[in-house]
């Protein structure tokens, strides 16, 4: 991998932030954006733009045949079995939503069980939450062990205490805090023995690793497409064909139905029936084109380098006096994301003296406050890193906090 | 470290060593805030006696920012006439601590006068 040639792609890493090169380390919350995906948006707006579906018109025709195309370009990017499973919303929330609002609601009665992890972004709480209050569900929560890996002898208690009354699991694949990576087959495998379904919460993986849905056996699989170098505003849903075919729409109106009498309407096939209203088609080209750009490298050696780049940091703050990193200390089973905590210094402050030198991190509770709460840890500081990230950068990072640090303690 | 640092040497000295940082034992006026967005917890008491703050003390946990403005300002406030404190406006807080209008630090500047301006209403 030539790292200049993959910065080059993407032009904001040459800007200067407080009169410093930027360093940015915030990519778990959202990744900067290659010249190539930039061009094909552009390209679409200066060339094709036209709404979708139902148009005779040439550049209606062209439209079309390109929004059809990038749900094959996802599929295959997470090899499904049919371009059909691929459903475009506008980011990883709204496809839970989804879930949540249509599968949830429809196949789900009283007393039935719904099963998160306490490692879950707000997004995979909060729909969960709202449904089991509405419809009278049980939410249960795998705990997080001190060695950031979920309690999977809880999980086997849930079954066997609940069995077929088990109908989801939802559960995060790669944690957006710990950078734990999860056994989804092992999980599918659990789930699927008492009949029940797997949502897998791909939003943290996707960009780091090689993600197949037939080989994680998920049911449902959501990701955002600006955590992956795509344009903000698009997210994906997968769900399998016989799923997504007996589920009820959610969003109703234009483009998902194929007859409106005054008395009702039939439903369009999927994916149609869940992407009502003109869709985001330069969004999704742009996240075609964007993972496009990412299949020039192999996974392995994507995840080697930030391998490194996770050593670097971890081993050169780890040490510090009163450091805490919530997360392993190891970089097996796990991603470049590092969250951590130092006495007597809030995130708020570190973040701002890094931001003076460059860097961006991020701080808070990154949308999992049960998992700092589980920790008792209070806010974190988070870095996280990109396809384009140096180690020069990352040893940047770890001097740059020490003289902090010093400076504040 | 540029100069243009938010962490200037007068802040840190703040933050390091509050002044006026207790609980009042004689207070007749107290008020708490926090900022959401940073989880800052500030509680300031004040003993008023004619309309002149005689004593004054906060209580909190937070940033560098919010304990050094409280600190700051409490040093600031003491013997004054809550007419004079009424009168005191955000720019000036800024400009005490050296800090530009858009920073995305404001609102840690600003919650200890926001809760000074709150317990004298109290």
């Amino acid at each position: 991998m030539d790292i200049e040639k993959i910065r080059e792609q993407f032009p904001i890493l040459k800007k200067e932030v407080n009169n410093k090169p930027l360093v940015y380390l915030d990519n778990a919350a959202t990744t900067q954006k290659p010249l190539v995906m930039l061009d094909e948006i552009q390209k679409y707006y200066k060339e094709t733009n036209a709404n979708v579906h139902r148009g005779i018109h040439t550049l209606s025709h062209e439209s079309t045949k390109a929004w059809e195309g990038t749900h094959e370009k996802i599929a295959e990017f997470l090899n499904a079995e049919n371009a059909e499973e691929i459903i475009f919303t506008k980011n990883a929330t709204e496809s839970l939503n989804l879930v949540a609002n249509t599968y949830g609601r429809q196949f789900l009665n009283e007393g039935d069980v719904i099963v998160i992890s306490e490692m879950e972004h707000h997004s995979n709480i909060v729909p969960w939450q709202q449904l089991a209050k509405e419809k009278k569900l049980k939410l249960e929560w795998i705990p997080v062990l001190d060695n950031f890996k979920l309690d999977l002898n809880y999980l086997d208690y849930l079954l066997r205490k609940y069995k077929e009354r088990l109908k989801i699991l939802s559960i995060v694949h790669v944690s957006n805090v710990l950078g734990t990576v999860n056994d989804i087959p092992l999980l599918a495998k659990k789930i699927h023995s008492v009949g029940g379904v797997l949502c897998l919460d791909a939003s943290q993986s996707v960009p780091h690793m090689e993600v197949d849905v037939q080989k994680l056996d998920c049911d449902f699989l959501v990701f955002s497409g600006h955590k992956v170098y795509g344009p903000m505003g698009i997210g994906v849903l997968y769900g399998k064909k016989e799923l997504l075919e007996k589920m009820n729409p959610w969003i109703t109106g234009g483009d998902m139905v194929n007859k409106v009498t005054k008395n009702g309407a039939r439903w369009a096939d999927i994916p149609e029936k869940f992407e009502a209203g003109t869709p985001n088609v330069a969004g999704a080209i742009g996240l075609a084109a964007s993972i496009n750009c990412l299949k020039k490298y192999n996974w392995k050696q994507i995840s080697e380098r930030e391998k490194e780049l996770t050593q670097i940091v971890l081993s050169g703050i780890s040490t510090i006096c009163d450091l805490e990193v919530l997360g392993s200390l190891s970089t097996k089973e796990r991603v470049g994301v590092i969250s951590f905590k130092i006495k007597d210094m809030h995130p708020h402050d570190i973040a701002t003296l890094l931001d003076e030198r460059g860097i961006a991190v991020r701080t808070g509770f990154h949308c999992c406050e049960p998992l700092h709460e589980r920790f008792n840890f209070g806010p974190s500081t988070r870095v996280s890193f990109g396809i384009y990230n140096t180690q020069e950068e990352a040893r940047y990072f770890v001097n740059s906090f020490k003289a902090i640090a010093n400076k504040m303690l | 470290m540029t100069n243009s640092s938010l962490y200037k040497k007068n802040i840190l000295e703040h933050y390091k060593k509050p002044r006026n940082f207790s609980k009042l034992q004689n207070y007749n006026k107290k008020a708490s805030l926090s900022n959401i967005t940073c989880g800052d917890e500030m509680e300031v008491f004040l003993n008023i006696q004619e309309g002149i703050i005689k004593e004054v003390s906060f209580q909190g946990t937070g940033c560098a920012i919010s304990l050094a403005a409280m600190s700051m300002l409490s040093e600031r406030v003491k013997g004054k006439h809550i007419k004079e404190i009424s009168k005191i406006q955000d720019q000036e807080i800024l400009d005490m601590l050296g800090m530009e209008k858009e920073t995305p630090r404001i609102n840690c500047g600003l919650l200890g006068v926001q809760t000074l301006r709150k317990a004298i209403a109290s």
